[in-house]
């Protein structure tokens, strides 16, 4: 929460609390942003590790902080913590480790905490969340979905659970899905506080709703923070038109390959998608039988707003140009930031927390 | 005989920049040695090729009952630059489900 600008998030709760009668007091963690310690010549750490000044401008660039940087805002004694950009799991751990007094070098609860965290993280996700399909995995009550907690002990195991009378279900299956979610390697996912071994995880279910979570274990962290890079990436051109009915599927075709031809000099990386067919997938693994309909959709990528516009005016041209029986035409023009990951050591990233209390903001020691 | 995977398992996708992560899970447990002996990390290769131009790890998670399949170079350069309609692949655990395997 309040990545972008957490002063103004802690400014904007205190007002809010005021409305509500409540003397809050809000501390904010800040020192995530490091743009001024960025070189161009720093390396990423995405597959070829290209210098960041390769990718164009950088307009951002937040440090992943962690545990280390939130236990000092949650001993102010506040109500509440903002942060700017923090790793999801710490914002668990940091509590937890406060709570319990844990040293932030006990690798071994951190990476148990590390677990619950990362199954807390993205709430609903774990408790039937983006789970269900009727019929083989159904979910009861996904519109009234409920939200985890853990109730969790001074070792760092815990027993998670689903706010009682919600829709949804905390199942062994369910966590499983969400314990792997985004883990590029299960015995080092790599956090600003540990590094965290998933391989022996147990997850047993103890009682309807409720999952015991053990077993996770944990290394030193490493001496640096992942930093995450905004660049500007140019502009991304977006247009599409449906068919339906008879040769729904022949008229897309051929409405793609008149947009492709007349762009081909402009914007030759052109990326053509058949909605209902391909676009998800890239292929509809020879399976499909010809769809009823069918929506053409086009985009690329332009080095200014003009060109990426020219997409968008192809695709109106099929209102009247193309093939027949073409509906629903829609154009976009978007700017885009792109997004890249340094390392940045510890010690050039100074973390600091504010304190926000009636009229007076102070820093904490 | 052929078996669709989706009969045998479930899976999450998820992203980390141009990476793809594909978590999938056998229902049974006694199911997971089967999976394992199938789903190797070059068959998910060849299944996804047209979208996977890097390599394809594959974590073996017997415990969890769980093989977890790490796809680079998957996502059209990154979730923020990609063109795809889905630019996360997260509609991607389901190519992985349609997956044919002898069993």
């Amino acid at each position: 929460m309040g990545a972008a600008n957490p002063l103004a998030a802690g400014r904007r709760v205190l007002a809010l609390g005021r409305e509500l009668g409540l003397a809050l007091k809000v501390a904010v963690l800040t020192g995530d942003d490091v743009l001024d310690r960025l070189d161009p010549k720093m390396p990423t750490i995405e597959a070829h590790g290209a210098p960041l000044g390769e990718y164009g401008e950088l307009v951002s660039a937040n440090a992943y902080l962690g545990a280390e940087a939130i236990v000092p805002a949650l001993a102010t004694g506040a109500d509440v913590v903002i942060t700017g950009r923090v790793a999801d799991p710490s914002l668990f751990v940091a509590p937890l480790a406060y709570a319990f007094g844990w040293r932030l070098d006990d690798w071994e609860r951190l990476g148990r905490a590390t677990a619950i965290g990362h199954l807390l993280e993205c709430a609903g996700q774990l408790t039937g969340g983006y789970f269900a399909e009727p019929g083989l995995k159904d979910v009861p009550n996904l519109a009234h979905l409920g939200f985890p907690w853990c109730d969790a002990d001074a070792e760092g195991n815990g027993v998670l659970g689903k706010v009682p009378g919600t829709g949804g279900a905390l199942t062994v299956r369910t966590a499983k899905e969400q314990l792997l979610y985004e883990v590029t390697d299960p015995g080092a996912y790599v956090t600003p506080d540990v590094v965290a071994d998933f391989t022996g995880v147990t997850l047993c279910e103890v009682e309807p709703d409720r999952v015991a979570v053990a077993g996770a274990r944990g290394r030193a962290r490493t001496p640096t923070y992942k930093v995450s890079v905004g660049y500007r990436a140019g502009f991304v051109g977006e247009g599409e038109a449906s068919y339906a009915g008879p040769k729904a599927l022949e008229r897309a075709r051929l409405a793609g390959s008149i947009v492709r031809e007349r762009l081909a000099d402009e914007l030759p990386d052109l990326r053509l998608e058949l909605i209902g067919v391909d676009a998800c997938h890239g292929t509809d693994f020879g399976h499909a039988s010809p769809p009823y309909e069918v929506r053409l959709r086009v985009a690329a990528r332009a080095a200014s707003r003009e060109l990426a516009e020219r997409v968008g005016a192809e695709i109106w041209a099929l209102a009247t140009n193309g093939p027949a029986g073409g509906g629903g035409f829609r154009a976009e023009t978007r700017e885009r930031i792109g997004i890249v990951s340094t390392l940045l050591e510890r010690s050039r990233v100074r973390p600091e927390v504010t304190v926000l209390e009636h009229d007076r903001e102070t820093q904490a020691a | 005989m052929k078996r669709k995977l989706h009969e045998l398992a479930h899976c999450r996708a998820g992203d980390k920049g141009d990476t793809l992560t594909l978590a999938l899970v056998a229902y049974r447990d006694e199911d997971y040695a089967l999976l394992a002996e199938r789903v190797t990390a070059q068959a998910v290769k060849a299944h996804l090729a047209h979208l996977v131009r890097g390599e394809v790890r594959r974590y073996e998670l017997p415990g969890l009952g769980a093989l977890q399949f790490v796809c680079e170079r998957a996502l059209d350069t990154g979730v923020t630059t990609s063109l795809a309609l889905d630019p996360h692949g997260k509609t991607l655990s389901y190519a992985l489900l349609g997956m044919e395997i002898e069993t």
